[in-house]
């Protein structure tokens, strides 16, 4: 007698937990080659709502942490990755199509680039923060501190652009709210998985699946989002109506990047971005 | 006259609640939805039913003066955002919050009674109540006497009651309005909350209130439903109007709607209005506040654009 398949729902990530959407809909997600190769929950205003009050919520405590312990968590992700990899590479190659090659690479690469940011987390500040020279007996220093709770925009490229943007928002502090590549959002629902068994704590990334040109408009207005990545941006006029929404609460806008490498070196940038530099003045004493 | 004995019958005549069919029904009015203009609708009559209320050891007098400011004006930015009804506080607060609030219409209410265990002697309950009402008070909210109710005192507690309403007289003939608060989360079953409803409207409270805020549970659906099927047979029997106030643990905007469908379909039209429905809160104002400016504007609001209190 044949075995019956058990087959996943992909759903979404929110606040450390895997809720369908609220409105009940789902997309057909397709192969390389046009079949269907599973249904992903599509997301809606709602659910991004719901998102951001989750990662709101994480915000204390996960700024709060010390760079040392984000780190750690961070390659805790990484390690567990390591640990699935064959089911990302299952996934990354039945969405596009990839050589088993090719798959290991990204796979490989998207490994690496976690390990990478962990290292950052606790030497961003030394680089970026600066001890002011000052005319008085005063300390004068500057220090980075997350933004707070940011909305991004994932690029295609199902792993990797997920974990070269969405790592170096949180190895710095804030707390995510990422809207996965429309066309390739199984590998970030089960990298969702994978960050809900790593250390990390619910809602610091929030991972919605579903039409960026229906929710991204949302949280670009939202009032109590502190930052918007439009990396994965590719239509030029909703980009365009993204930033002027943006404009309402001067929210930090990270502008559409298409042509970018995401095997080369990162450099900073990505989490300087979301940064905000505290300057703080201290009496030197005796 | 009443006497112990003629409470209890009447008390324990009372049909029994239901447990699982009150929970069930509770559960099934929260699930209608409310949209668009009803909801922007059932928001505004929501924030017009809100007690503001800060009942802290920690509290000031300048905390008390914003905290009536706010009632007045709920969202600066809105000048169409209606008032509250009433701000709650300590009894020595009550004049610091009548200044501020003036004429406004909003009223104050004061937790009186040795809020909120209630363990004191009668006289000094009493003297709690008269200072409250001297300083200014529209409304005393007492606590009952959970001991005496659970041993089954009931005439104590009628008593105490009938006492507290007449010291909420003023001296030119008025009297402040009265709520009853039961303390649910102690009454440990749904049939002492019927007969402790019963038992405060035949002792004259004009509004009978689930909690303190202080003990956990507070409001919950299926205790304020239960007071409301209390409200609404009292009314048909004695022609009386009484009002519910559940307070505590009511934080969100969707919370509070539920509470107001529930009012609707168990008491109907007539109390869904501020002097006939109230809720004892302080989070949920700044809830409320944020699906207004939501609907509003259109886009989604944060807490950092309203006041902490």
């Amino acid at each position: 007698m044949s075995r019956i398949d058990v087959r996943k729902t992909y759903k979404l990530y929110i606040g450390g937990q895997f809720p369908r959407s609220e409105s009940g809909r789902s997309y057909v997600v397709n192969d390389a080659r046009g079949k269907l190769l599973a249904n992903a929950a599509q997301a809606s205003r709602k659910d991004a709502r719901d998102a951001v009050v989750a990662a709101r919520a994480a915000f204390g405590g996960w700024s709060g942490r010390t760079a040392y312990n984000r780190a750690q968590v961070v390659y805790r992700i990484a390690e567990v990755l390591e640990g699935r990899r064959e089911q990302f590479e299952a996934e990354i190659r039945a969405s596009e199509g990839v050589s088993p090659a090719k798959a290991r690479a990204a796979v490989d690469a998207a490994i690496d680039r976690l390990v990478w940011y962990a290292g950052w987390a606790d030497k961003i500040t030394q680089v970026v923060g600066n001890a002011n020279p000052v005319a008085g007996p005063y300390f004068n220093l500057s220090t980075p501190e997350p933004s707070g709770v940011i909305a991004v925009v994932a690029p295609r490229g199902p792993l990797l652009g997920l974990v070269s943007v969405v790592a170096p928002l949180v190895v710095t502090g804030n707390t995510v709210v990422v809207i996965a590549s429309e066309d390739h959002p199984l590998p970030a629902i089960t990298l969702g998985e994978v960050m809900a068994t790593s250390d990390l704590p619910g809602g610091v990334v929030n991972v919605l699946t579903g039409s960026q040109a229906e929710i991204a408009p949302w949280l670009a207005s939202h009032m109590d989002v502190n930052g918007i990545d439009l990396t994965g941006v590719e239509d030029a006029e909703l980009a365009t109506e993204l930033e002027v929404a943006a404009a309402d609460n001067l929210k930090r806008v990270r502008r559409p990047a298409p042509d970018t490498d995401w095997l080369a070196e990162p450099g900073l940038d990505r989490m300087t971005q979301f940064l905000e530099t505290k300057t703080v003045w201290h009496p030197i004493g005796v | 006259m009443r006497s112990d004995s003629s409470l209890r019958r009447f008390l324990h005549g009372l049909p029994g609640v239901d447990q699982v069919g009150c929970e069930a029904r509770a559960a099934g009015l929260g699930t209608r939805s409310i949209k668009t203009t009803s909801k922007a609708w059932a928001i505004d009559l929501a924030i017009r039913m809100v007690d503001l209320t800060t009942l802290e050891g920690q509290d000031t007098h300048g905390k008390v003066r914003a905290l009536a400011s706010k009632a007045m004006r709920p969202d600066p930015a809105d000048p169409t955002c209606p008032a509250t009804a009433a701000v709650c506080v300590y009894p020595d607060m009550v004049a610091t919050a009548k200044q501020t609030l003036g004429d406004s219409g909003v009223h104050v209410a004061a937790v009186a009674t040795a809020f909120p265990s209630g363990r004191a002697a009668m006289d000094i309950k009493l003297a709690d109540t008269r200072d409250a009402v001297e300083a200014g008070a529209d409304e005393i909210d007492m606590v009952i006497d959970r001991g005496a109710f659970l041993s089954g005192r009931y005439l104590d507690v009628h008593d105490e009651i009938a006492q507290v309403r007449e010291a909420c007289a003023r001296p030119d003939g008025t009297s402040a309005h009265l709520k009853v608060i039961f303390e649910t989360g102690e009454l440990q079953t749904y049939d002492n909350v019927r007969r402790a409803s019963w038992l405060a409207m035949m002792a004259g409270g004009h509004f009978i209130k689930t909690s303190t805020g202080k003990v956990q549970p507070a409001a919950t659906l299926p205790v304020t439903l239960i007071m409301l099927e209390a409200v609404r047979d009292f009314r048909d029997q004695t022609g009386q109007m009484v009002g519910v106030k559940p307070a505590g643990g009511i934080k969100t905007t969707k919370d509070a709607i539920k509470y107001l469908v529930m009012v609707n379909e168990i008491c109907g039209e007539d109390w869904l209005d501020p002097d006939w429905f109230r809720f004892g809160a302080s989070t949920l104002l700044n809830d409320l506040l944020m699906q207004r400016t939501k609907m509003t504007t259109g886009r989604y609001s944060g807490p950092d654009y309203f006041t902490l209190d």
